[in-house]
């Protein structure tokens, strides 16, 4: 019972990241309905800015935590600007494998700049951040994000009810021809929702990396990871995402707890599969209404 | 006449490179009126008002000729995003609103043009203007009726302080008392806001009785203009648009052969 | 003897047998037959091993490629899988020549088959997805194809891998890259000819019209599912049929290179030899596989070079960031590919010099 329950923590708790990583992935998908494949890339961009600045810049954590979410804002900006923008109204595989590309040059970059070792940060999290329930350990690692995630929700939360570029951002979503009838400008919404895209994911990044260490082929692969996380929340709805998330986090540690390790990896695609034949747009998707 | 705030000479538009749907429009519209922009399906109404206001360009159309001069600036082909931040705003046909939006985020969209300036104002005088928003200013615009999402659209635009406002249809799949309804708050925000309005419409008689002028479209082409006296004394008018025949009064199917007089026409 | 033919200036075709010809003249017809002479009779004879293997490495990238292309290019199908469907064919291969000791003649077409049948179950989501979800249920494909090719530990030995006996028919062995050299380029040849004749078909019309739009499709009459899943089974039979020519080519197999880099290397020679288009898919093929072989000689070079070597940096990932760039770089400028720039560079021969 408190195997069961330790592992319902630490699903929960991964499966919370999982689904912050996601919910940039569907701000890009939902704005310009682009498939990122680029996003585990992002991940480990941002996870090694932090490391850089942490312990080559020395900076203060909280400082540093800043600066990366700045410029992995700014990188992503730059990305739609100069790959994405021009393809806008393209064949879908074209704009699939053009993130494709990039994510092979933004591991490409980090190989040579870090190579592909294993690092780790330095350790910054108190030890009182660990909290005991009974049996049940939750390590200062996993509440930190616990706490990250929770904040980010809420600041979401926030910025897409109340804020005016929020509001444009679901508009265009929403009727993007509308949103143009009424001068929302919607290259720069598009624009804006990579730029946070690569910032929630240059967080999610970080995480991660005070958890399992920083490793390029790690981080790029939980950008996989993220497509059985959407499927399940459905490409296009923010909170699905994080349940999704939750979800996946849950079947992965009980998989590695009662199964096999081996299997953890694959078990989020076998269900991916099975979603998709029973439910074709995920489970919290919109039905696409198409017509000839 | 009056101060010219839009001139369209002779715009040609083309879809797709192929498709050729306006050919050689011209019109002109003095400050303050109300023009309405009658004519058939198909003739090329809705087309003038994307060339307009820019809307063209994701549906991949393009003015291939002519000038659009609004204010002495010319417009044409250019993005939306500048037309509308000149004050020139549609209201789409068949009323587009944001179904997982509020209502009154609904109309916070509509302050895009005028980003980071208070709109609570605004919210006041549009809900002055529509007072059936207010109550359901909570609720997502998906669950609307007809009526409520038309005096959204509308009300959102209206966010925007447009001088020129492009109205699509407004009276579109509406019950006969509610587009008088509609017809009266458009003529009231025409001289209470000083917008000038462009209105398509199928309503050919509601519509030339608000407005100060109309324009009969036909294939792309401009057939007719006049106030709207004139037009609506006009006997093809009447007989093709009003359902009456020459005389004035309602005639039977049975006597129609506008055929002949269409022929004259073209 | 007839007249020859050449370019018309203008479509004076006739008849619908004239819309389906392969060759527009009998200037193309002569040339190819001209290059695949010397390509047969020159290349193998004088050409150092390490050319030929490259040769060879092309070959087999090309066959699986135009598979590819029927899929992505003719029917619209977005497959992230076609890495998963090489490694089955080269398995199959494997797993008949060693254990049931069947002759490559039999093994080669044998895997396609299997491969095609796997690549039929993956394609199976296609009745109900489309467009990014299918992509997506494609990439869970690759991953599960890849666990089972490395948990099934009693029939592919996981990790460990399998070792191929040399293919062998009378008595006479292939061995060396001059004799699978013929066996690659004349399976090539073939396999080319089939996929040109197979476009021509109903059942390549089908494919087109499933790609322009695949409601309309169906209410032409159109069953869609159908078509889809043949595509992908005619698809994966080409990527198992290259996987096990691979197999036999490298003697021993195992279960790492085919995985989503792989899939990823045959979209991109799709893409950058031009989608919807046979001979483009031998041309990205041929890209692609040149530029890895170039990258990693040159690679090479820069490793060597005192200045760099000192830094301590190692140069092997510039081949990863060089091949999405130029994945990236052909998307943006030239989306249409190899092939296009081959019409556009041929055309302007041919209009010289009144190229208008």
């Amino acid at each position: 019972m408190e195997f069961f329950l330790q592992l319902l923590v630490n699903g929960v708790c991964v499966g919370l990241l999982y689904g912050i990583s996601a919910m940039g992935f569907v701000m890009i998908f939902k704005s310009s309905s682009v498939l990122n494949f680029a996003h585990g890339e992002l991940l480990a961009l941002g996870a090694f800015f932090f490391l850089t600045l942490v312990t080559w810049a020395k900076l203060p954590v909280f400082v540093a935590f800043a600066l990366t979410l700045i410029g992995c804002f700014m990188l992503g900006f730059l990305i739609e600007r100069f790959f994405l923008r021009p393809l806008i109204g393209e064949k879908l595989i074209f704009v699939i494998m053009l993130t494709v590309g990039l994510a092979a040059m933004f591991k490409g970059l980090i190989l040579l700049i870090w190579g592909g070792n294993l690092y780790t940060y330095p350790d910054f999290l108190p030890q009182t951040m660990g909290l005991q329930f009974g049996a049940i350990y939750i390590s200062p690692v996993y509440s930190a994000t616990l706490i990250i995630s929770v904040i980010f929700l809420v600041l979401f939360g926030l910025f897409f009810k109340k804020s005016a570029q929020g509001i444009y951002m679901r508009s265009v979503a929403d009727n993007q021809k509308a949103a143009l009838s009424l001068g929302v400008h919607v290259r720069r919404v598009f624009a804006l929702s990579w730029a946070i895209a690569a910032m929630v994911a240059s967080m999610s990044g970080i995480v991660l990396g005070i958890i399992n260490g920083v490793n390029v082929h790690d981080l790029s692969s939980i950008g996989l990871k993220v497509f059985p996380v959407v499927i399940l929340g459905g490409l296009d709805s923010i909170g699905g995402a994080i349940i999704g998330g939750i979800i996946i986090g849950l079947l992965e540690t009980f998989t590695a707890g009662y199964l096999s390790t081996s299997l953890r990896d694959v078990v989020p695609y076998i269900v991916l599969v099975f979603i998709l034949m029973v439910k074709p747009y995920g489970l919290f998707g919109l039905v696409e209404i198409e017509r000839v | 006449m009056g101060d010219v705030l839009l001139q369209l000479n002779n715009i040609s538009v083309v879809y797709s490179d192929v498709i050729q749907v306006l050919k050689g429009v011209s019109l002109s519209v003095e400050k303050g009126h109300i023009v309405s922009l009658l004519g058939s399906n198909g003739a090329g109404k809705t087309t003038t008002l994307k060339a307009i206001s820019g809307l063209l360009k994701p549906e991949n159309g393009e003015v291939t000729e002519g000038t659009i001069i609004y204010n002495g600036v010319n417009i044409q082909n250019q993005a939306p995003e500048f037309i509308t931040r000149q004050g020139i705003i549609q209201v789409l046909e068949g009323r587009q609103p944001f179904k997982y939006l509020t209502i009154e985020e609904n109309l916070r969209v509509g302050t895009a043009t005028r980003f980071g300036k208070p709109y609570k104002q605004d919210l006041e005088m549009v809900y002055n203007y529509f007072p059936a928003l207010v109550q359901r200013r909570k609720a997502l615009a998906g669950y609307c009726s007809g009526g409520e999402l038309q005096m959204l659209v509308i009300g959102r635009a209206l966010m925007a302080h447009p001088q020129l406002l492009l109205l699509d249809e407004p009276s579109l799949g509406l019950a006969p008392l509610f587009v008088q309804e509609i017809f009266r708050i458009i003529k009231k925000i025409n001289e209470e806001q000083q917008a000038t309005i462009i209105l398509v419409e199928q309503n050919a008689r509601m519509a030339l009785q608000v407005a100060h002028y109309g324009y009969v479209m036909e294939n792309g082409k401009i057939m007719m203009e006049g106030t709207s006296k004139e037009l609506s004394d006009n006997p093809d008018i009447k007989e093709f648009y009003l359902g009456m025949a020459a005389s004035g009064i309602a005639k039977s199917y049975k006597d129609v052969k506008s055929y002949r007089r269409r022929k004259r026409w073209l | 003897m007839r007249k020859l033919s050449f370019h018309p200036c203008g479509n004076y075709r006739e008849n619908y047998a004239q819309e389906l010809n392969i060759f527009e003249t009998d200037f193309g017809r002569v040339s190819l037959g001209i290059f695949l002479a010397l390509l047969f009779g020159v290349a193998p004879f004088c050409l150092s091993p390490y050319m030929l293997y490259i040769l060879n490495t092309i070959g087999i990238a090309a066959i699986a490629a135009i598979g590819l292309n029927i899929l992505i290019g003719y029917t619209g199908q977005i497959s992230l899988g076609h890495g998963a469907f090489f490694g089955v064919g080269a398995y199959a291969a494997a797993i008949m020549a060693t254990r049931w000791g069947v002759g490559f003649y039999i093994a080669i077409p044998a895997a396609g088959i299997i491969t095609a049948l796997v690549g039929m179950i993956i394609g199976i989501p296609s009745g109900r997805l489309k467009g990014l979800y299918l992509t997506i249920a494609t990439l869970a494909g690759q991953f599960i194809i890849e666990y089972v090719l490395i948990q099934w530990d009693s029939l592919t030995k996981g990790t460990m891998g399998i070792t191929l006996p040399s293919p062998q028919i009378m008595h006479w062995q292939i061995a060396g890259d001059k004799a699978f050299f013929f066996l690659i380029f004349v399976s090539l040849v073939l396999m080319t000819w089939f996929a040109v004749n197979i476009i021509r078909s109903k059942y390549g019309r089908a494919f087109i019209a499933i790609r322009d739009n695949d409601r309309a499709a169906e209410g032409m009459g159109i069953p869609i599912f159908k078509y889809k899943l043949l595509s992908f089974g005619i698809s994966s039979f080409y990527a198992g049929f290259a996987g096990a020519l691979w197999a036999y080519y490298m003697v021993s197999i195992t279960t790492e290179p085919f995985n989503l880099g792989l899939s990823v290397e045959y979209i991109a020679m799709v893409i950058i030899g031009g989608m919807g288009n046979i001979p483009g898919a031998i041309f990205g093929a041929t890209f692609i596989t040149l530029l890895n072989e170039f990258l990693r000689f040159f690679t090479g070079v820069l490793m060597n070079v005192p200045a760099i070597a000192s830094w301590g940096l190692n140069m092997a990932p510039l081949r990863e960031f060089v091949f999405g760039l130029a994945i990236v770089l052909f998307i943006l400028i030239e989306p249409k590919g190899l092939a296009e720039i081959w019409r556009i560079i041929r055309s302007s021969f041919r209009l010289w010099p009144f190229s208008y």
